[in-house]
């Protein structure tokens, strides 16, 4: 509790003992009779004959709960009102109860002013509760770095610390700012920024990232980024900031919370006047009014949607997806066309051998001698088929090493010349090559005229890509594209295996913006297209579409500037997770706006009809915020 | 520049009057974070700090109970 809420819980409290005692004292205290009438303070009573006809009314002791209660918000609206800036609560809270004392109503007017401070005082702790709970989950900033200088080490802020200095994060610790491990290994908690609490391990020369938590060992690691510059910096400006991009619902809130008290104070002046000239019952119809302008605050419905998309943010982050804004939260939830990048995204973007087929002996053997003829190749392709022998590779077994531009090598491999390329390279060597049925780059081997075999590389489509198309299709996602610069064959494959509905092949960077812009036209006018790339070359894609979502993005900047929703790791399923998350949160904004303006309505009109009371309209303020605002916290919860 | 500073609003009305408030001064860009109760003001370099003073004055004005952490 803060101070302002420990000081108006004793003013609570003791107003509730002031006003009990009152009350006690008004039905079963002395009465008090008079002879002589004084003005306001006594009322005319039916005596016995030959008795004294004036009864002391007790109304000033009223006054004492009232204005200890109700002072600050008498003063506020009388500031208010010398400024001309009528028509919010405290204006309306002092119209009501100073019009409750007018007519003689003294403890209704005590009592609505408790009930509303008390309201005050409850819907500002579980806000502020639920505020701090959501907050606090998103705390990832590290508090303190071990810097080691002049020998020792020092516990220093993370912002004091430069570039090139060493830490010292021990077991337990949260790495405080990106670097490089110097010394030391350990296995890292990223759960934090991808939501996923895979551990990762780390050894000298790794990349450390900061925010993720060390788990086991005690690391010395170099920085290469200030502070401000780090991935942790980053990712809380990226969510500290993602409240000022509004949504569509809160800007209707905004908009009708402006509009919203200054109509319902209308209504009930109306409501006092009309009524009470028609029938004459003033002191019913006042009442009436009074509760009116108890409906007034707007609150629970300024607190409950944001908040909820707040939450929903939360949420999201946890599970290691940033959204920048809740109007992109908004953008998500209404996604109908999702389009992807093929390499790096749906497929792995490394390159790898999928099939070995040798026309005769063992596949061991011929990708031993691919890999030895290609040893000294930087090409990604030599790269791959070493990764895929994956032993030692002796020098002696390899002279003549001959590059064949566009075709492929000529190497001499245990005294035997070999040709080790593509279908060009065979033709030219008359070797009988074949076709392969697996989809891919074909490294064919021959020696002199005589065919061996190929071997096939291809990047390899990500293990839940697959999946993930499926989980959007359930999602209610209508269509699922992909963009590719790869061969056609290649794309189809991809296509094809993963089931999506449209492939794009063979299109240069310019080309993607077109497709994009003509599946944005395609796609029915209040859905969405999302695109999702991994931020590198796709940023105009990624501006072009409605949503851009970039992924992979633990340690790329790139990424993290260049789209609305980031992925912190490189799961295609994340974006059907994100898509869930985002319709539980619009969800529950709705049930929240719905609801208060139901229940809101409902009560005004009643009231409007003489039939609502006080405590109907204390529920339908103070009550509906309470249970807007725990229905908002839901949206953290969202999977 | 772009700066934060705490700031202690009690409700998300008042968050929204005190934005309003403060985007009403001349130069200055603001935006009042409820959730974090964090004021963020972007407003030119060389008058920042004068323009902090108007923009502390406005809050106040706008909002008597709210405190900005400076």
């Amino acid at each position: 509790m803060t101070k302002k809420q420990k000081k108006m819980l004793k003013r609570i409290i003791a107003t509730t003992l002031i006003f009990l005692a009152v009350v006690l004292l008004e039905h079963f205290g002395p009465t008090i009779w008079l002879v002589n009438p004084i003005p306001f303070l006594t009322e005319s009573r039916q005596v016995p004959p030959g008795e004294a006809g004036y009864v002391l009314s007790l109304w000033p002791l009223y006054l004492i709960p009232y204005l200890l209660i109700g002072y600050d918000i008498l003063t506020k609206a009388l500031r208010n009102i010398a400024r001309g800036q009528v028509f919010d609560e405290n204006f309306l809270m002092a119209i009501a109860t100073v019009g409750a004392l007018a007519i003689g109503e003294f403890p209704e007017a005590v009592f609505v002013m408790l009930f509303y401070q008390v309201g005050e005082f409850f819907q500002g702790w579980a806000v502020g509760k639920s505020r701090q709970s959501i907050a606090a989950l998103m705390d990832i900033r590290p508090e303190f770095a071990n810097v080691e200088r002049n020998g020792e080490v020092e516990e220093v802020d993370p912002e004091e610390v430069a570039v090139g200095e060493i830490i010292l994060i021990k077991p337990g610790e949260r790495v405080p700012l990106d670097g490089v491990v110097i010394e030391g290994n350990s296995t890292l908690n990223t759960a934090a920024l991808t939501g996923e609490s895979l551990p990762r391990d780390i050894a000298v020369g790794d990349d450390v990232i900061s925010g993720c938590v060390n788990l086991t060992g005690v690391l010395r690691v170099r920085t290469t980024k200030e502070y401000d510059d780090s991935t942790v910096a980053k990712i809380l400006d990226l969510v500290e900031n993602s409240t000022a991009k509004k949504s569509q619902s809160e800007q209707f809130i905004t908009r009708f919370a402006r509009w919203y008290t200054p109509a319902v104070v209308v209504a009930a002046a109306v409501v006092a006047i009309v009524p009470s000239l028609i029938t004459g019952e003033w002191a019913k119809w006042v009442e009436q009014a009074c509760i009116f302008l108890v409906i007034s605050c707007p609150c629970a419905l300024v607190i409950s949607v944001p908040l909820t998309f707040f939450g929903g943010i939360g949420g999201a982050s946890r599970a290691g997806i940033l959204v920048k804004g809740s109007n992109y939260l908004e953008a998500l939830a209404k996604t109908e066309v999702v389009v992807f990048d093929k390499t790096g995204t749906l497929t792995q973007g490394v390159f790898q051998v999928t099939a070995v087929h040798p026309v005769s002996g063992e596949e061991g053997e011929l990708l031993e001698k691919a890999a030895l003829a290609e040893q000294y190749s930087n090409h990604p392709i030599a790269r791959s088929l070493r990764d895929a022998w994956g032993r030692e590779l002796d020098e002696s077994r390899v002279a003549d090493v001959e590059e064949i531009a566009g075709r492929g090598i000529k190497a001499t491999v245990d005294g035997v010349t070999l040709y080790v390329g593509n279908d060009k390279l065979m033709n030219d060597v008359e070797a009988k090559w074949e076709a392969c049925e697996y989809t891919g780059t074909t490294i064919h081997l021959a020696k002199a005229g005589e065919y061996l075999g190929h071997i096939v590389i291809s990047d390899q489509v990500k293990p839940d890509a697959k999946e993930a198309i499926a989980a959007l299709k359930r999602a209610g996602v209508k269509k699922t594209v992909m963009l590719t610069g790869d061969a056609k064959a290649v794309g189809e494959a991809v296509g094809r295996e993963l089931g999506l509905d449209q492939v794009h092949a063979q299109l240069l960077p310019a080309d993607k913006v077109d497709r994009v812009e003509q599946l944005l036209e395609q796609k029915s006018p209040k859905a969405t297209l999302a695109f999702v790339g991994d931020g590198i070359n796709d940023a105009p894609v990624l501006s072009r579409s409605d949503v851009g979502i970039a992924m992979g993005a633990l340690g790329s900047d790139a990424a993290i500037e260049a789209a609305d929703v980031v992925l912190m790791d490189d799961k295609p399923s994340k974006i059907a997770q994100a898509i869930s998350i985002a319709r539980k949160t619009i969800a529950i904004a709705n049930q929240n706006i719905y609801f208060a303006l139901g229940v809101k309505a409902i009560i005004l009109v009643m009231g409007a009809m003489g039939k609502a009371n006080m405590w109907a309209g204390a529920f339908s303020d103070v009550g509906v915020m309470v249970i807007a605002v725990a229905n908002a916290t839901r949206a953290l919860k969202a999977k | 520049m772009k700066k934060k500073f705490g700031i202690e609003v009690d409700c998300a009305n008042c968050a929204r009057k005190v934005e309003e408030a403060i985007n009403k001064v001349e130069g200055v860009t603001a935006t009042v974070n409820f959730m974090q109760q964090k004021l963020i003001v972007e407003a030119p370099d060389d008058r920042f700090d004068a323009l902090m003073d108007e923009v502390v004055k406005a809050a106040k004005k706008a909002e008597p109970d709210c405190e900005i952490a400076l």
